[in-house]
């Protein structure tokens, strides 16, 4: 009877319980990786986990598409830079105040651009990122020009500072988890279907009651948000930022995230970029041609599998499944 | 007498017109769908039959005319709020969402009613949880009423034909529509199918769903319509109960000719 319920309990809260084990089990890594390098590259692999939850959302779910999600991680990192240096605001109301910014930067954005589909927008949005990254670059008295800002605090909240790679971790990947949890929510909900919906088929989205436009401007704009607030936590991480790593280049490894870890799967995303961060370090002497490798891996899995490596084998996967169910109980398929 | 027939007509499209560049797709068409009935609409090919829905659910935008439905003019507002005041369709060629699951398809029919805060989905409140079992619910009722419960985890692009059509249908009925608009909904089935799709007509008829159906198959249309409306080159040249529909020699004429010789 207890195992009964146990089962049931399982079975009906199933991601919750991911989530938790999966955090409980992030949570003892430090305990045993004493490596600082190595926290160091988790640590990366967060701050870029959190930029592709959002940005998955956008691009995976309600499939639409973003060359330009680097310019809001730069926002969000030099908003929060400039405001704890310059103004000596404390790290929180920067983050959050840049957040703001970067929402109404993206409903600025969004509103004209997300009347474009495909190739359009994803032009629009690379043109975002090249104006962004040259205001970075150019704008030397506030952004530091291209030798960027240094001497950004680290992150604190409520007297708590997170100096050094081990806070910085839990920080971190307490983000992720954060992230992570509000995703796994809006995709189980009416709302994520409708996202869902939009991305098959705007038409008959809009019939069955779906507002498709107020739709995909919101979610692009907390995507935008989730990169700010990405960029915000690397800046105070790191203490140090240059305009090189918001590029157009970046864009593209986040997206890449995305595509490996599977358009619409948000664990996906996770491996994505962890994959992404590591790769340059796997790669030893080719790093240099590091963009070609991304750029040659994004359109040979855009070529194959257009949905992303896991989430078309997974699709693959349920519709061979199904078919060969239906043939082994003798029901038409 | 006459006020009392009034009374019962939930939607009143009258001079409806639309062109397409310079060619009339619908002339000043006019007519009434009562409420519980069914109401078909019928006509040869290029007649205005699916203009005309498309202009009722806001897909298309009316040159001219006036559609009120239930009190309420429908022209100018945008698709969703149209499906918001309970006005569900199919759409003559599929328009699933292939890649979601068959229980996921028919949940999308349910948009209207699962809110569409960004908020509460993020924090997955305990009024949202509760709506979304009720929901799963509705729709699991709805994919038994259309036979497709044993399919409920397929990927609605692997179904067959047949089934891809009563999943339209399950996902249109399934919130409960005022007014659920078929276009087409027996299309390329066969006799025994269609069989299956009318008895499910019948079925949401009685159970007080108004319904407007266009349709070519005329058997179809004689056995489960209330009122017949014919479309001929976007013009409206006959309405009536089937049976005098079907004796009209314009109808006949312009649509039912080959009918007449084997009727």
């Amino acid at each position: 009877m207890t195992a009964q319920r146990a089962a049931a309990f399982a079975e009906r809260h199933h991601t919750g319980l991911a989530v938790v084990g999966l955090s409980l089990a992030l949570a003892l890594v430090p305990l045993f990786l004493a490596n600082p390098w190595k926290l160091g590259v988790l640590n990366l692999i967060g701050v870029h986990a959190v930029i592709a939850l959002g940005l998955n959302l956008f691009v995976g779910y309600a499939g639409q598409i973003s060359l330009g999600h680097a310019a809001f991680f730069g926002l969000g990192a030099y908003g929060s830079a400039i405001l704890t240096t310059a103004f000596a605001m404390p790290p929180l109301a920067a983050m959050v105040l840049t957040a703001v910014g970067v929402a109404l930067t993206a409903l600025l954005l969004g509103v004209p651009t997300l009347r474009l589909t495909g190739h359009y927008l994803a032009m629009a949005t690379l043109g975002f990122n090249i104006v962004v990254h040259n205001l970075f670059v150019q704008w030397d008295r506030v952004t530091g020009g291209p030798s960027g800002l240094t001497g950004i605090p680290p992150f604190s909240v409520l007297g708590v500072a997170f100096p050094g790679e081990v806070r910085a971790y839990y920080l971190l990947w307490g983000a992720v988890m954060i992230a992570l949890t509000l995703c796994l929510n809006l995709v189980r909900s009416g709302v994520g279907r409708g996202l869902a919906a939009l991305a098959e088929d705007e038409v008959s989205a809009a019939a069955m009651g779906v507002n498709v436009r107020r739709g995909k401007i919101v979610v692009f704009t907390v995507s935008a948000v989730f990169a700010s607030v990405a960029g915000s936590l690397f800046a105070h991480y790191l203490g140090t930022i240059t305009p090189d790593t918001f590029g157009i280049f970046a864009s593209i490894d986040l997206l890449l995230m995305v595509v490996i870890g599977g358009m619409g799967s948000l664990w996906g995303s996770l491996a994505g970029a962890a994959f992404i961060t590591v790769l340059p370090h796997l790669l030893g002497p080719l790093e240099a041609y590091k963009e070609i490798i991304h750029g040659l891996i994004l359109v040979g899995i855009l070529l194959v599998l257009p949905r992303g490596l896991v989430a078309d084998m997974a699709g693959l996967a349920r519709v061979r499944l199904a078919r060969g169910w239906s043939a082994l109980t003798g029901r038409p398929a | 007498m006459a006020m009392a027939a009034n009374d019962t007509a939930i939607l009143r499209v009258s001079g409806l017109t639309k062109h397409f560049g310079g060619l009339p797709a619908l002339s000043e068409v006019g007519f009434v769908a009562r409420k519980g009935q069914v109401t078909a609409l019928i006509g040869p090919n290029g007649a205005g039959k699916t203009t005309c829905i498309d202009c009722l659910t806001g897909l298309l935008r009316a040159d001219r005319g006036s559609m009120v439905f239930d009190g309420r003019e429908l022209s100018g507002l945008p698709p969703h709020r149209i499906a918001r005041l309970g006005i569900a369709r199919t759409f003559q060629n599929l328009r699933l969402y292939p890649r979601l699951s068959v229980l996921e398809n028919v949940l999308c029919g349910l948009s209207a009613q699962a809110g569409d805060s960004f908020l509460e989905a993020f924090l997955r409140t305990p009024a949202l949880r509760h709506r979304e079992r009720r929901l799963r619910l509705a729709a699991l009722e709805a994919l038994d009423t259309f036979g497709l419960s044993a399919k409920a985890d397929w990927p609605a692009g692997a179904l067959a034909y047949g089934d891809k059509k009563r999943l339209e249908l399950a996902r249109a009925f399934v919130s409960g529509p005022q007014l659920l608009l078929l276009d087409e909904p027996v299309a390329g089935l066969n006799p025994e199918e269609t069989e299956r799709v009318a008895v499910l007509i019948r079925q949401m008829r009685r159970g007080g769903v108004t319904l407007v159906l266009v349709e070519h198959d005329m058997d179809l249309v004689m056995s489960v319509s209330d009122h017949v409306v014919v479309l001929d080159g976007g013009r409206r040249i006959a309405e009536g109960a089937p049976e005098d529909v079907r004796r009209n020699p314009l109808v006949l004429e312009a649509y039912l000719g080959k009918m007449s010789v084997t009727a």
